[in-house]
């Protein structure tokens, strides 16, 4: 049966799938907000090691007064080589919150990855991945995405079964984000990081560099974004109120 | 019957866990290790700091890189403290540089047994370490470039560090007071730079002296050093303006 019936519901979400999910949630808003703090300070991204304001930028976003500001002294070659690397002197007073910016990114990742790694713990441990999130060999075939995806263009979203009795693409685009795009932003994110990459050289290398890690986690970022947006959406109309009970202290 | 076993067992397990959680942060504030904490936000980095201490092998060494592998290095912050319309604007390194550093010197206090002062051609004729790597600004930039100095262990060791010592406070002549703690100071990569890229090492980037720390964020490897303190106590510049002092992320 395709259509979950509400009236028949079995399945309940466990408790520590909502704890995790709100613990989540609350890091990830504030994640995004610090990010966006910090992204604001260097608006420039680039690809490889090395990315500054006197070497090209794959693209700059006109996100604050930092943006091109150009305030930059006369360049001075180091090598008398003809494409020298330079230096220059800044000249401008650059828009920079990163003191609590970065503090507050950090702590919340501490809250984001303790309770990430808890929950795929219990999540294999208690077969809950098993058992709601991957899909059966059965479900997975052509016809029923299919199925999925027209229902899903044509907005006949199920209502709210009050419990982890997943849609075929709801558990694909929950597997991409729980496998694939909190551990990418979490990786990415430690690339960053001059003390772990010392211990674990081999993150620059999967990662094509340190900017490189940076701009991987600006494009994963803005992905979890868009799934955010999309979950909400979702929610809302497949039943807002309901939804938020069965997802709280609601029977 | 077994089901709820296994429920009572898991929620044991978190109890635990937090309880485990809130016990290394407490460790943190008994022992007054650094960060201080002055605010909720530097809990964060008081857990990464205690994280990175435990959990990370402490000497590995940061990638090294060719030297084709330079890059242009953008010069943030003081570029130049003998600038009188400069906003830390120093009347005495205006003089040692007007004299090409020839009278400067730095000095060592503290917790060592041999206090003094060290000339530069006294450092030059110290084991020099080069070393090509990568600065990670907090800003989010990064920058490739050669430094050439004496290791900072060696100097320590030379003014005879004793055992009490547990911080390296570094004083420069922008006004910026900056420290680390023994981990970082005893680095191999950790190094009293004279040199960038194959030359004296330039005013906007630190003359004639500066630190680089190669495991920290680029504000730890503080230029125009004047003075290093060893101590058992550390100087935290981030309790007034925010900024946390363990970068190691």
């Amino acid at each position: 049966m395709h259509i979950a019936d509400p009236n028949h519901i079995t399945v309940k979400h466990k408790r520590w799938v909502k704890l995790s999910h709100w613990i989540i949630t609350i890091s990830f808003f504030l994640l995004a907000f610090s990010g966006f703090v910090i992204l604001m300070c260097h608006p420039r991204l680039y690809w490889g090691e090395v990315g500054n304001d006197l070497t090209p930028a794959l693209f700059e976003l006109p996100v604050s007064r930092n943006y091109q500001h150009g305030g930059w002294e006369k360049t001075t070659a180091f090598f008398e080589t003809k494409n020298s690397p330079v230096s220059s002197s800044r000249t401008y007073d650059i828009w920079n919150q990163n003191g609590w910016g970065r503090s507050l990114h950090f702590l919340s990742a501490w809250f984001l990855v303790v309770t990430g790694l808890s929950y795929l713990l219990w999540g294999s441990l208690t077969g809950h991945f098993k058992r709601n999130l991957f899909p059966g060999s059965k479900e997975f075939n052509l016809k029923s995405i299919g199925i999925d995806v027209k229902n899903h263009l044509r907005l006949t979203i199920r209502p709210d079964s009050g419990g982890p009795n997943y849609g075929l693409l709801q558990k694909s685009s929950y597997l991409i984000v729980i496998f694939f795009l909190l551990p990418l932003v979490a990786l990415t994110g430690l690339t960053m990081s001059p003390a772990i990459t010392a211990a674990y050289p081999f993150l620059l290398k999967i990662f094509f560099g340190a900017q490189s890690a940076r701009t991987i986690h600006f494009f994963a970022s803005v992905a979890l974004v868009l799934f955010l947006i999309i979950h909400v959406v979702m929610i809302i109309i497949s039943g807002f109120k309901k939804q938020m009970r069965s997802m709280t202290w609601g029977k | 019957m077994k089901k709820k076993k296994i429920i009572i067992t898991r929620r044991n397990a978190i109890i635990t866990g937090m309880a485990t959680l809130s016990g290394l942060m407490l460790t943190g504030c008994s022992k007054k290790t650094p960060p201080t904490y002055g605010n909720i936000l530097r809990m964060g980095d008081a857990l990464t700091y205690l994280a990175h201490r435990t959990l990370l092998p402490g000497q590995s060494l940061v990638k090294e890189y060719d030297h084709s592998a330079i890059s242009s290095f953008p010069a943030t912050g003081t570029t130049d403290p003998g600038d009188p319309k400069g906003k830390y604007y120093n009347k005495t390194y205006r003089q040692i540089h007007s004299s090409a550093f020839s009278d400067w010197s730095l000095k060592i206090e503290g917790s060592v047994s041999k206090p003094g002062s060290y000339t530069l051609s006294q450092l030059q004729g110290f084991p020099s370490r080069t070393q090509i790597t990568r600065h990670t600004c907090e800003e989010g930039w990064t920058a490739i470039a050669e430094w050439t100095g004496v290791p900072l262990s060696h100097v320590l060791q030379h003014a005879g560090i004793k055992p009490g010592a547990r911080y390296v406070n570094f004083h420069a002549y922008d006004g910026y007071i900056d420290s680390i703690d023994l981990m970082d100071a005893f680095h191999p990569q950790t190094i009293l730079a004279y040199g960038m890229n194959g030359q004296a090492l330039p005013v906007p980037h630190g003359a004639p002296l500066r630190v680089r720390v190669e495991t920290q964020i680029g504000y730890k490897s503080i230029k125009y050093i004047k003075k290093i303190e060893a101590s058992d106590t550390f100087v935290d510049y981030g309790v007034d303006t925010g900024w946390a002092w363990y970068t190691g992320i």
